[in-house]
């Protein structure tokens, strides 16, 4: 009974209309759809996050496991065989600060561009803006970078490295590589609707631009020449950025932070736009 | 002004063939494409008429506040396709649909059910899946689990309960949705007799409640039972529109055409499928008319694709105003039946017991399935017609007697 007088009530006031029709998309009403389903949204990822683990023996951990593995081999690598100078930095350290954006963005990247593919049921049978799904994947990686990121603040305390005012830069750096996540995301779940050759293409790309990204190496390695279009990849100035912050020793890297920006928001409106163009066919093709 | 709450003006849905069913192409596929017929690149725009396939043509109709109708049609005839313009799934190709107020809608129950996640947290999922508010799930939370009848079994993995129970649970989110518009698609297909009973009843609720619902089925019984209008589409165009009972028999009057034999065609997507239907008199020759007294055989060829188990075969027998009369299946006398069938041709033969058909014509439709579980084909088939013969036994003018049996009851007098 009380559920009844819930939907009562609500059919009672002014009945929104709504029309359907071949086609009708402005960038506001995205963000207005976006708003009115944000529970769904946060549903979706709550889902991936709670799935992510599940009937594995080690659980949670692997979230702290998959960096850490990564920076004892490179640790062995990069920094004992190869000897690649680290700025006077641990070479562990210099390497795991720059891991963790960079797992942060690759997970994201990946999780959002099969997002679509893998949610095929819900496309086809429900509706909701569809741009839900590849944002809600790309927030799912948050979590796991938030247990990987206390364990990088406990390895600085083990090692007494000082902490500074500029650890208030992370945030602003996270978003920075949650949002070159969504924008390449956006382009590419779109695109593996119609063509799965997205999904094994994705392994390379990412792994071109891990190389494509000071994260085994320092960025000084670069010469100055080619610095301009290095700092073409948004997440140059996302990982330096967050050496700088954690670590201090480097140079601030806001040339190459403003670049990223710009990149990031022709890349995020471009996306959008496109995503939008072809969201009303996903249902046909998928 | 007021009184709709559906106006569907003027909509056409066309696809592209194949795009429906061959899902995707690969990016060589599409450069292959317009290397081999070049041709095709400069003129896609061009509606060539062999490339597109009109799944709806021009559709019209209103549906008043609190009206609940009933979408009738053969497969294909554009019937899903207009669930999903109307639950803006996807969007029609011309035309336009004015909505008032919320719609839910149970195109397939357990959308977005994760295997992985309990019953409990599949519910908030499920329910915000279709629309529904945080707040508003946690209000019915206790409702949906009575109606589901899983109480003890909320914090299991959902992968870990029966089928029946995983129908249960998503039937009852989806039937606690109480949106202001339900548009419901063959769902009532799922779960035991007991529990396809409830559901009837809650979908009743709802209409009764002031919704306004769609129902598309190819059950003609409860559409008569649910619906008091319904709206008959063929191939993609309305054919006919109003009172249930009379859309109901211009339906099945069409469909069956007197032929004694009925070929159907292949379905790549599907588990198994029916492949053809006859009608048989004792003899094994092929009619639709049958004298009182005698029992037609229907012979039933079908093709199972994937091995499957527990699924069976039946047949169902309505009357020319599309009462059901009696459905049998394979495995009713043979429960071995329900174990494992492989791929393969299968034809069955069954003899109707209907010796006591008064004279009329009957229709019959075929359906292969896990009952209560899915549905993998489902054909109106045939109709027969029980002739009269004149005399029915020693039986006079027994062509003109009333009533859907003709029975031979023997009298006593003391």
């Amino acid at each position: 009974m009380k559920a009844r007088a819930v939907t009562e009530n609500s059919i009672q006031p002014t009945i929104p209309e709504v029309l359907i029709g071949p086609a009708n998309h402005s960038m506001r009403s995205v963000f207005s759809d976006l708003w009115r389903y944000r529970e769904l949204l946060l549903f979706l990822a709550w889902r991936d996050v709670k799935v992510r683990y599940k009937q594995t023996v080690l659980g949670a951990a692997w979230a702290l496991l998959q960096p850490l593995l990564t920076m004892v081999i490179f640790s062995v690598i990069f920094g004992l065989l190869a000897g690649l100078p680290s700025e006077g930095i641990p070479y562990p350290i210099f390497t795991f600060a720059a891991l963790l954006p960079w797992q942060l963005f690759s997970f994201a990247l990946n999780m959002s561009s099969i997002s679509l593919v893998a949610d095929q049921n819900l496309i086809s049978k429900v509706y909701f803006p569809r741009l839900v799904i590849p944002l809600s994947s790309v927030l799912a990686g948050i979590l796991d970078f938030a247990i990987s990121f206390v364990v990088l603040l406990a390895m600085m305390l083990i090692l007494r490295w000082p902490f500074s005012w500029r650890l208030a830069l992370v945030p602003v750096l996270v978003l920075l590589a949650l949002a070159t996540a969504m924008a390449v995301g956006l382009w590419l779940s779109a695109l593996n609707v119609q063509y799965r050759d997205v999904r094994y293409t994705l392994p390379f790309i990412t792994q071109f631009w891990m190389y494509a990204t000071p994260i085994a190496y320092s960025s000084t390695l670069i010469p100055e020449k080619w610095m301009a279009l290095y700092s073409l990849n948004p997440m140059v100035g996302v990982v330096e950025g967050f050496r700088w912050a954690l670590l201090g020793k480097t140079e601030f890297a806001g040339v190459s932070l403003l670049i990223s920006f710009l990149v990031v928001s022709v890349l995020l409106l471009g996306g959008l736009r496109y995503f939008q163009h072809v969201e009303d066919i996903f249902a046909d093709v998928i | 002004m007021m009184g709709y709450r559906i106006k569907v003006e003027n909509i056409s849905k066309r696809y592209k063939l194949g795009a429906r069913s061959a899902s995707y192409q690969t990016i060589r596929e599409r450069i292959m494409d317009s290397l081999t017929r070049p041709s095709r690149g400069l003129h896609q725009q061009r509606d060539t008429g062999e490339d597109f396939i009109w799944a709806l043509r021009d559709v019209n109709f209103d549906v008043a506040h609190g009206e609940a109708v009933g979408i009738i049609g053969r497969n294909g005839a554009g019937k899903s396709t207009l669930l999903k313009i109307l639950a803006r799934i996807t969007r029609p190709t011309q035309g336009s649909v004015r909505l008032r107020g919320r719609v839910g809608s149970l195109l397939e129950v357990g959308t977005g059910f994760h295997p992985e996640l309990t019953g409990r947290e599949n519910i908030y999922l499920n329910g915000a899946i279709l629309g529904m508010t945080r707040v508003e799930i946690k209000a019915r939370f206790d409702a949906i689990v009575d109606f589901a009848e899983i109480e003890q079994f909320l914090d299991t993995p959902v992968k870990r309960y029966s089928s029946g129970m995983y129908m249960r649970l998503a039937f009852a989110v989806a039937a606690h949705l109480e949106p202001e518009i339900l548009l419901v698609d063959e769902v009532l297909a799922v779960g035991d007799h007991a529990f396809q009973k409830k559901c009837l009843g809650k979908m009743g609720e709802v209409a009764e409640g002031g919704r306004t619902v769609l129902f598309v089925s190819h059950n003609m019984g409860a559409i008569n039972q649910l619906c008091p209008r319904s709206i008959w589409l063929e191939r993609g165009s309305v054919r006919d529109d109003g009172q249930s009972a009379t859309v109901i028999g211009h339906y099945l009057a069409s469909n069956y055409r007197g032929e004694a034999s009925i070929k159907f065609k292949p379905k790549p997507d599907k588990v198994a499928q029916f492949l053809r239907v006859r009608l048989l008199d004792a003899s094994g020759r092929e009619t639709a008319e049958f004298p009182c007294g005698v029992s037609p055989q229907v012979e039933i060829g079908f093709e199972i694709k994937q091995a499957v188990t527990g699924a069976h075969v039946a047949c169902i027998v309505y009357s020319s105003s599309g009462t059901h009369l009696f459905s049998t299946a394979d495995d009713d006398m043979d429960p071995s039946r329900r174990g494992l069938r492989n791929p393969g041709e299968y034809t069955a033969r069954v003899s109707l017991p209907v010796e006591q058909l008064n004279v009329g014509t009957y229709h019959i439709a075929v359906g292969i399935g896990v009952p209560g579980i899915e549905v993998f084909d489902r054909q109106e088939a045939l109709s027969f017609s029980i002739i009269d013969t004149g005399d029915f036994g020693t039986m006079k003018e027994a062509g003109r007697r009333q009533g859907l049996l003709l029975v031979q009851a023997r009298w006593t007098y003391e």
